[in-house]
């Protein structure tokens, strides 16, 4: 399958899957479907699929101590260790383990290779990746607290606080409020300008181009689908607000309505949240989840002054000290190496020495 | 060179950029003289009990493989996701972002897109997802799935055999995702149906019988060991007793065969010995063995539980011969498997004491339950305390840099100890460029049990970026020799600064080390332990030839 394949398929999966809640509210008024079943049911996927997979991982053991040591070890006393990228200990697993989480750092070594004829190689700048990275995740996250203000009344302040500094970065440039419509959000923006990058860079870098999978631009699509029909609904297709936020606080005290009114744009965005999270267990998204749980990552380089235990460690067959002296014996006399028994006929002529090493 | 690479100008010929129309998961799989390895000889596996020994050879269509071999595969593959966490989540969690691409060495002078540690991993993965998920049972190659065919068999194996487990890739791996582990277990699931390199077999079958990879018997590494003390005292005028398997030792000194075996490993196992000789005084209590004389395993690339079977002679050896601890030589997987495996697989050395210098009274608390000691943990010990007497200007006509070996640099973090040695017995040491070294150090392209001959070309492609870097050192500071801490690297670097940086030599640390090194009673010395004329005495060298 090449990258066009790839792409048609997650594209024909997407539109699909916008059709259904399009033809399902729009043309059969099935609200209490999209409205709130299949929500719950997306959110119960998600919760037990990411319990039942976390466990998974956790039910096979990590037998050996495998961290990617990333500095100086901790050694002599006058050396100085890299405390974060070798950690020796949990506070350093900690530090590490947050830097990674919260910063990328790893990603943040990245280089571009760089090789012309010579052959001359050398690695180059390349943060683009990483920065793509930290937007896309960060506003996500933004976009995400911001819609705390739909299922929490009354809205808390950092909700209000968060919204007031995203939207005033961007009233300079548009100074639309008087239009009638809202302030631009910042993150929306930088959400959708990560999102594209991350896909560009899958089709236009040719080692990108050959790796991607179907699920690899699918959730790409997915995610994109679901900010594009958000900013249709903030900023061109108005939704009643009202009712969204009655349908929205419904859901979260489970006393779920599906009021009238609400414009099918929603139901599609609606649709496009519950898909992703109920395809969040099943997909390469468990990265959230399995960062944490990464041996190369989460564990101190201390196997060497303290024992790592493997489980299932179990006996194995070697072969012994006697099986090679057994076998090298008459040789090891010759050679004047000590062994532990003498070999019958020359006991007599050198037992005294049976311990004797090749050092007098 | 028993098989020639093609010339460096028509290697370096590099296209990186993959075919555009045509996917991954179906393209046939080329075995290629020059790329692999030959196939394990059935006496070899034999010897240590391992399954489908056959005369067969990796370039034939038949690859005689027993009838049920798909279900040993899926069923290895499900038993070590129930053994390893690491690899269930490696399995599940990648998101093909791609910095991994351009970092494997092998991709990098080879251009083979399934050399990407990315897509090396995606050739188990897709059979993972085949077989242990429901998304690719049902969804098949647009979940990323594919079934297990023969072809893909081969595909595994030439590619797990591609990989030098160096783990560069995982230093950059956003999830720390380690293709070393996927290669390990990979190769420990091709080992099931017989599929292993001869090059790896016939050391892990001499290891097990002889004590080393080399199948060098007791009585000739004894006379190895001896042809040194020899060579030593013709250079310096002191004559050495080193001791073997001698019970109620302190230490029991332990390193790579492969130095007493080949230049220039050889100048290093005597920069040991010389080393150990001018300890003596101070109260050292060394012991060698010829038992315990492999640090190195092979095992290690064979199967987890082969590289139990080979360590396990570590601690039993250090218990019969009744010592307190264990030295351990300059060497790299050895040491990842020091570090991160040994105690584990065949601890506690509850028989054994914390290791402390004799010399120095110094306490390894780092190694206080492996109760091992890397010889430049100790070396460094004994300069920092002034205890060697360290004339570096008999190694003034090298220009010194240093390779970090991949395996005490990413699986260890040891990259302080050997500088700290080297810029106390060398005038001029010379750093490369910083992409290069340290926990960015680029592998010598022959690790993992790659250092064969008939694979030359896969080494000198996979060593290039290594070469590269030498080569930049030398351009720009006039080096001319690269520095090490690993028996392989002393073993196949030589083959590829040949191939592609020719001015450039390789050494060992402690070779240095026993160049600058004063001994009690050495008359005065001319030649290195090369019999190379020390600087300022290439006269006295002339006189002497006439």
């Amino acid at each position: 399958m090449n990258f066009i394949a790839s792409i048609l398929f997650s594209g024909i999966a997407i539109s699909i899957l916008v059709l259904i809640p399009w033809i399902g509210v729009g043309a059969l008024d099935l609200r209490v479907l999209f409205g709130i079943v299949v929500p719950y049911l997306a959110v119960a996927t998600f919760f037990v699929g990411i319990v039942v997979r976390v466990l998974d991982w956790a039910r096979s053991p990590v037998p050996f101590r495998i961290p990617t040591t990333a500095g100086q070890q901790w050694s002599l006393p006058w050396i100085k260790p890299n405390r974060i990228d070798n950690p020796k200990g949990t506070g350093g697993v900690v530090m590490r383990m947050i830097f990674e989480v919260l910063l990328f750092r790893s990603l943040f070594r990245n280089t571009r290779l760089e090789f012309r004829g010579g052959p001359k190689i050398s690695y180059e700048w390349e943060k683009w990746l990483w920065l793509g990275a930290l937007v896309f995740h960060y506003s996500f996250l933004v976009v995400f607290v911001r819609h705390f203000r739909f299922f929490i009344e009354p809205v808390p302040v950092f909700v209000t606080l968060l919204e007031k500094l995203d939207g005033f970065l961007q009233m300079g440039i548009l100074p639309v409020n008087g239009l009638g419509v809202p302030s631009v959000y910042l993150t929306d923006m930088l959400l959708m300008l990560a999102l594209t990058y991350l896909f560009l860079r899958r089709i236009y870098i040719p080692q990108m181009r050959y790796l991607s999978l179907p699920a690899d631009y699918f959730p790409l699509f997915l995610i994109l689908t679901l900010g594009l029909t958000g900013i249709l609904m903030r900023y061109l297709i108005r939704v009643d607000v009202t009712a969204v936020k009655e349908l929205a606080i419904g859901l979260v005290t489970f006393s779920p309505k599906a009021p009238e009114g609400i414009g099918v744009i929603f139901y599609i965005h609606l649709f496009m949240l519950s898909v992703l999270i109920a395809y969040f267990p099943f997909s390469k998204l468990m990265h959230l989840a399995g960062i944490f749980l990464s041996p190369s990552r989460n564990l101190s380089n201390n196997s060497r002054f303290v024992r790592h235990i493997n489980p299932w460690n179990y006996p194995v067959k070697v072969h012994t000290y006697e099986e090679y002296e057994e076998e090298f014996r008459d040789k090891m006399v010759e050679a004047e190496l000590p062994v532990e028994k003498m070999p019958e006929g020359a006991a007599e002529e050198q037992a005294g020495s049976p311990e004797e090493g090749a050092k007098e | 060179m028993s098989d020639e690479a093609p010339k460096p100008e028509e290697l370096a010929k590099i296209d990186h950029r993959p075919p555009i129309w045509t996917g991954w998961m179906h393209e046939p799989t080329q075995i290629r003289r020059g790329i692999a390895c030959y196939g394990a000889n059935p006496k070899n596996l034999e010897y240590v009990d391992f399954p489908n020994p056959r005369e067969w050879s990796p370039f034939d269509e038949d690859w005689k493989l027993p009838g049920n071999w798909k279900e040993i595969i899926i069923e290895g593959l499900r038993e070590r996701l129930e053994k390893f966490r690491s690899l269930k989540i490696f399995m599940d969690i990648c998101v093909r972002c791609g910095a991994c691409a351009d970092k494997c060495h092998f991709f990098i002078g080879g251009g083979d897109p399934k050399n990407m540690p990315v897509l090396r991993a995606e050739l188990l993965r897709s059979i993972y997802r085949k077989e242990n998920t429901i998304a690719g049972k049902i969804l098949g190659q647009f979940a990323g799935a594919r079934a297990l065919t023969y072809d893909v068999l081969r595909e595994w194996w030439s590619y797990f055999f591609q990989c030098t487990e160096c783990r560069r890739c995982s230093l950059f791996c956003p999830y720390g995702i380690d293709t070393a582990e996927i290669t390990i277990i990979g190769r420990e699931l091709l080992n099931l149906l017989g599929l292993n390199t001869d090059w790896i077999a016939a050391p892990v079958a001499n290891c097990y019988r002889t004590g080393n990879h080399l199948g060098i018997q007791p009585h000739a590494y004894k006379d190895m060991i001896d042809f040194f003390v020899d060579d030593i005292e013709e250079i310096t005028g002191v004559r050495l007793e080193p001791s073997f398997n001698r019970k109620g030792a302190e230490i029991l000194f332990i390193t790579p065969s492969g130095d007493v075996f080949a230049d220039p490993g050889t100048y290093t196992c005597m920069g040991y010995l010389i080393l150990f000789h001018y300890l003596e005084n101070l109260g050292l209590d060394l012991t060698w063995s010829t038992f315990a004389s492999e640090g190195g395993n092979f095992g290690y690339f064979t199967s987890h539980e082969m590289a139990k079977r080979l360590n396990a002679k570590m601690y039993a050896e250090a218990k019969r011969l009744g010592v307190k601890w264990i030295l351990g030589g300059e060497c790299g997987h050895m040491w990842r498997g020091i570090n991160q495996y040994m105690d584990t697989f065949n601890g506690p050395a509850d028989f054994l004491e914390e290791p402390v210098s004799p010399i120095t009274g110094t306490k390894f608390d780092n190694a206080r339950s492996t109760k091992m000691v890397h010889i430049t943990e100790f070396t460094a010990d004994l300069i920092k305390n002034n205890k060697l007497k360290l004339d570096p200007s008999r190694n003034d006509n090298l220009k010194v840099t240093f390779h970090d070996s991949c395996n005490p640099a990413r699986g260890m973090g040891l990259l302080e100890e050997p500088r700290y040695i080297i810029k106390n017995t060398c005038n001029h040491f010379y750093e490369m460029p910083e992409n290069t070294i340290r926990e960015q150090t680029f592998c010598c392209g022959s690790g993992a049990g790659l250092n064969a001959g008939e694979d030359m070309e896969l080494r000198m492609r996979g060593g290039l970026p290594r070469a590269n870097a030498v080569k930049h050192v030398h351009e720009t500071q006039g080096v001319n020799m690269l520095a090490c801490v690993c028996a392989i690297d002393r073993a196949v670097l030589p083959a590829l600064m040949e191939y592609w940086v020719p001015e450039v030599d390789v050494t060992g640390v402690h070779e240095l080390v026993a160049n600058a090194l004063i001994l009690d009673g050495e008359k005065e010395r001319t030649t290195n332990l090369r019999g190379e004329p020390l600087p300022g005495m290439e006269d006295m060298e002339e006189e002497e030839d006439v």
